[in-house]
């Protein structure tokens, strides 16, 4: 499959020397773009937020407010994840296991969530659910409430994050072709069966890379959250959310606070990515050399 | 399968129900530089409401741009009381959203405005481009920042009070229109809100002045210790008057019109203007105005209704699609 | 009209059925809601709204933005796959594992930190101020902003496809005496292609709509530096809800195309 084989280094020691020159001035420009583009930003968060004191830092992090707006972003993530998991899977057998007209169309369709941009994503949903929206009058005669209100906070990240386990898992179920799965079913597996013990540990690491992926955006989605919160402090504010509203309340430092709890969350996040990663390389690797 | 049931329960509830549906919470709904108001205002009324034998009362903020606010409102954000920056966005809880009636203004005393502020110039320390009043903030190089009119109470506030100086200084409509467009072509960032300019300005220092509510000079002098901001108090200027009102239909639903109409009649109690002076709003009540007399400086002030014949006319005319404000940014 | 390629395994009906199911609810029939409201304008209504001098400015910026850092990430992309793939060095794990730090960090928290850096007084703005370039609430700010959310993009279509390469061809090139830069035109530029263009594509798709991170920055100038999600925004809070579906149409048609050819591109690069 893959060949990452290391070709042995060329004989010439002239054609080294310009050769080490280029792949220094590369790396050092990989280095510097690295830490212009990326670790700036990170160290100023970290650097805004401590600049008054580690108490500062923690008393805006434990505030009651922010840990409702963490408990509300927790929630979006706790019932977003899953769901999209469920659909990943569902999408992705449908698309790699099987051939059928207007495929690149349903493919486009679960991914356009990913290109639209957030504010749509919150305007939809006033439409659809807002007191002037087209079933706002039956909502209000049910008093159902969506938007402004925990349901439509859930429902934005949902949209936002629908392309993300299954864009992971697609491509990964392609590779893996559907040998594995035909013997099992000519050895007399179910349906059930089938899947459980053959197509779930092989789809595992890829399904934990893609339940990191849409963890993050969910737990950081701002835009379409924005749209449907109301912004009732305590209430439907998110952790973004949170980090805007202190931000207008000429409270820079605990703004930058909590944009550090955001940055610690987002590195967890990274380092389970990485984890999972590695583990998707290593068995594709193995599986190379079988 | 019982647990099942209790967590489904369970999500269902933390899903559907808010805490707003019980009777004793209350949602006000208000523009961007009455946080910190509201903020004392809302733990004072619970306190007199408890004193009054009526029980535990949590009030719940939201902040935003006053059209921002209004628009929630009108899409569903489901409000008692909204407190925002300018009659002319609670008329549209009227017209587009049925959730007040026309009159709703005549039903508190003031016109439904406990409490006034008006337009001031925030510049840095020691006034370095020598900002006196309106004519000054059109010189070469001069740069102001104020919102966005289309989207902020403050900033049709910030626009009217212009356009008055301008109409009385040089006579015309015309006039004041070159004197406005040449205001707006000196500003280099249109904020959606106040609190939004305030912070470019102060935090990210942008531009040589900003023009701003009364209180939130005040408020961001106080914020910022005074080192590198002062204030100054043009010739002339507008009573900006921001309203409040009970959402009707809201309130009805809700069973918390008491409460609610409570909530705003305290702030017309002596205790209620007390802390709208002390949050730097000019009071109503003339005893605590005395009190306040020398926070407050004194300054020519036309109103909404004198000079533009209320927001029912100066709205389409300034701020709709189409409108004055369209014309200065076209002609850019 | 299916082409079942593998009649044994079960499942088809159940989930092409639940994917359409959810991807209905949640995503097309609230789209569907978008298109439902823009037909209350006339299509006079609508080209009047969309080619308005205001709209028209804030679709160039987007554009022009969204592009200029799809561009820049082009470069810096390239770059970084490059050497991650191709070479060992100190802190090359880091940098490997940060690249999606831009995915993973909200939004709204990047836009706060690079105006912090990047406004007159921040820690790079007071450099660039002083040799009278403007940074924040200029498109500048903008391109960088959109920049650092699509940063990862490019660099990760291009690593996979890069390690695939082997290294023997280029060699094999060079020792029949081909230049470096005739290796990279020859050899490089049309394996690297259909996956840059596809990393390109994505960035610019993400940026056109991008709002979090940009709104802090941008400066929001009508006409100047407002952009078209913020317009959307505007237009929605002064009760113009025509006109905020108006432009909402006419970005997600634009979505939509961009992705279509992302996967069209995705399919050329796979059946090659």
């Amino acid at each position: 499959m893959s060949s990452l084989s290391v070709a042995a280094p060329l004989p010439t020691v002239a054609r080294q020397a310009p050769k080490q020159w280029g792949r220094l001035t590369l790396i050092g420009a990989a280095w510097s773009v690295f830490a212009f583009f990326l670790l700036l930003p990170l160290v100023i968060v970290l650097t805004e937020a401590l600049q008054a004191g580690v108490g500062t830092f923690f008393s805006a992090i434990f505030e009651p407010d922010a840990l409702a707006a963490l408990r509300l972003t927790l929630l979006a993530v706790a019932i977003s994840v899953p769901l999209n998991v469920l659909f990943g899977v569902a999408a992705a057998w449908c698309v790699s296991k099987y051939e059928f007209r207007g495929k690149s169309i349903l493919v486009t369709l679960i991914d356009l969530p990913f290109s639209v941009s957030p504010v749509i994503a919150g305007l939809v949903y006033v439409l659809l659910f807002g007191a002037q929206g087209l079933f706002g009058e039956w909502l209000l005669e049910h008093d159902i409430q969506i938007i402004f209100a925990v349901p439509g906070i859930v429902l934005a990240t949902l949209f936002v994050t629908v392309p993300f386990v299954a864009r992971e898992l697609i491509p990964l179920m392609q590779e893996q072709g559907t040998q594995e799965e035909e013997a099992a079913r000519l050895l007399g597996a179910s349906g059930w069966q089938m899947f459980w013990h053959v197509t779930v540990p092989n789809i595992r690491w890829g399904l934990i890379y893609g339940v990191v992926l849409c963890t993050a955006r969910a737990m950081g989605e701002f835009g379409a959250v924005s749209v449907v919160s109301g912004h009732i402090r305590g209430l439907t504010n998110t952790l973004p959310l949170h980090v805007e509203i202190l931000y207008n309340e000429y409270n820079h430092v605990a703004a930058f606070s909590v944009a550090s709890l955001l940055l610690a969350l987002a590195l967890v996040i990274l380092l389970l990515k990485q984890w999972s990663e590695s583990r998707i390389n290593r068995l594709r690797h193995s599986g190379a050399e079988e | 399968m019982s647990i099942r049931r209790f967590a489904f329960a369970a999500l269902a509830g933390a899903l559907f129900t808010t805490q707003a549906l019980a009777a004793d919470t209350l949602l006000n709904v208000s523009y961007d530089p009455t946080r910190e108001l509201y903020q004392e205002f809302n733990s004072a009324f619970a306190q007199h409401w408890k004193a009054q034998g009526k029980g535990d009362v949590t009030i719940q903020q939201s902040h935003g741009g006053s059209g921002k606010q209004a628009r929630s409102v009108i899409d569903g954000l489901r409000a008692d009381v909204v407190t925002l920056a300018l009659a002319g966005d609670i008329d549209e809880l009227h017209r587009l959203g049925k959730l007040i009636p026309a009159d709703w203004q005549s039903r508190l005393p003031d016109a439904s405005t406990p409490y006034t502020s008006t337009i001031v110039f925030l510049v840095r320390k020691g006034n370095p481009k020598g900002l006196k009043d309106w004519g000054d903030l059109v010189k070469p190089g001069v740069e102001v920042i104020t919102p966005n009119p289309k989207t902020s109470g403050g900033a049709r506030w910030n626009f009217l009070a212009a356009w008055a100086w301008a109409k009385k200084q040089y006579g015309s409509d015309e006039k004041a229109q070159e004197y406005v467009t040449q205001l707006y072509k000196q500003v280099p960032v249109l904020d959606t809100g106040a609190r939004g300019s305030t912070i470019t300005f102060v935090n990210n220092r942008i531009g040589d002045v900003l023009l701003a509510w009364e209180n939130e000079a005040f408020l961001a002098l106080k914020e910022e210790g005074g080192d590198a901001l002062e204030i100054v108090v043009p010739s002339l200027s507008i009573l900006a008057e921001p309203p409040v009102a009970v959402v009707d239909r809201n309130v009805e639903r809700k069973g918390t019109r008491e409460l609610a109409t409570a909530y705003l009649n305290h702030l017309y109690s002596e205790e209620g203007q007390r802390i709208a002076a002390k949050n730097f709003y000019r009071p109503r009540n003339a005893k605590v105005a005395a009190e306040f007399a020398e926070q407050f400086p004194q300054l020519e002030l036309v109103t909404i209704d004198g000079a533009f014949n209320g927001w029912k006319e100066a709205q389409p005319k300034f701020f709709s699609d189409g409108g004055v404000f369209d014309q200065i940014y076209q002609a850019h | 009209m299916l082409r079942r390629t593998s009649p044994v395994i079960p499942g088809f009906g159940l989930t092409l059925g639940y994917t359409l199911c959810y991807l209905s609810f949640l995503v097309l029939i609230p789209l569907a809601a978008l298109f439902v409201k823009t037909a209350e304008l006339t299509w006079e209504q609508f080209v009047a709204i969309t080619t308005s001098a205001r709209v028209l400015a804030a679709l160039k910026l987007s554009f022009a933005t969204a592009f200029g850092a799809a561009l820049l990430n082009g470069v810096i992309g390239t770059l970084l796959a490059w050497v991650l793939v191709r070479y060992r060095f100190p802190g090359r794990k880091l940098i490997d594992a940060l690249i999606d730090l831009p995915f993973a960090l909200p939004t709204a928290v990047a836009g706060i930190a690079l105006t912090a850096l990047y406004a007159p007084n921040g820690l790079i703005g007071q450099f660039a101020s002083a040799v009278g370039l403007k940074i924040a609430y200029s498109p500048l700010g903008i391109t960088l902003a959109l920049t650092f959310v699509t940063l990862p993009f490019v660099v990760r279509t291009l690593q996979p496809v890069l390690a695939d390469i082997p290294r023997e061809v280029e060699e094999a090139a060079s020792c029949l005496g081909a230049k470096p830069l005739q290796v990279f035109r020859h050899v490089l530029v049309p394996a690297l292609l259909p996956a840059w263009l596809t990393g390109f594509a994505l960035a610019f798709a993400r940026g056109v709509g991008e709002y979090g991170s940009v709104i802090f920055i941008a400066g929001n100038m009508p006409g100047k530096t407002e952009i078209l999600p913020l317009l959307i925004m505007v237009k929605l809070d002064q009760y113009d809800y025509a006109g905020a579906t108006a432009i909402g149409v006419l970005m997600l048609v634009v979505a939509f195309i961009l992705l279509l050819l992302i996967n069209l591109l995705q399919r050329y690069i796979r059946t090659r």
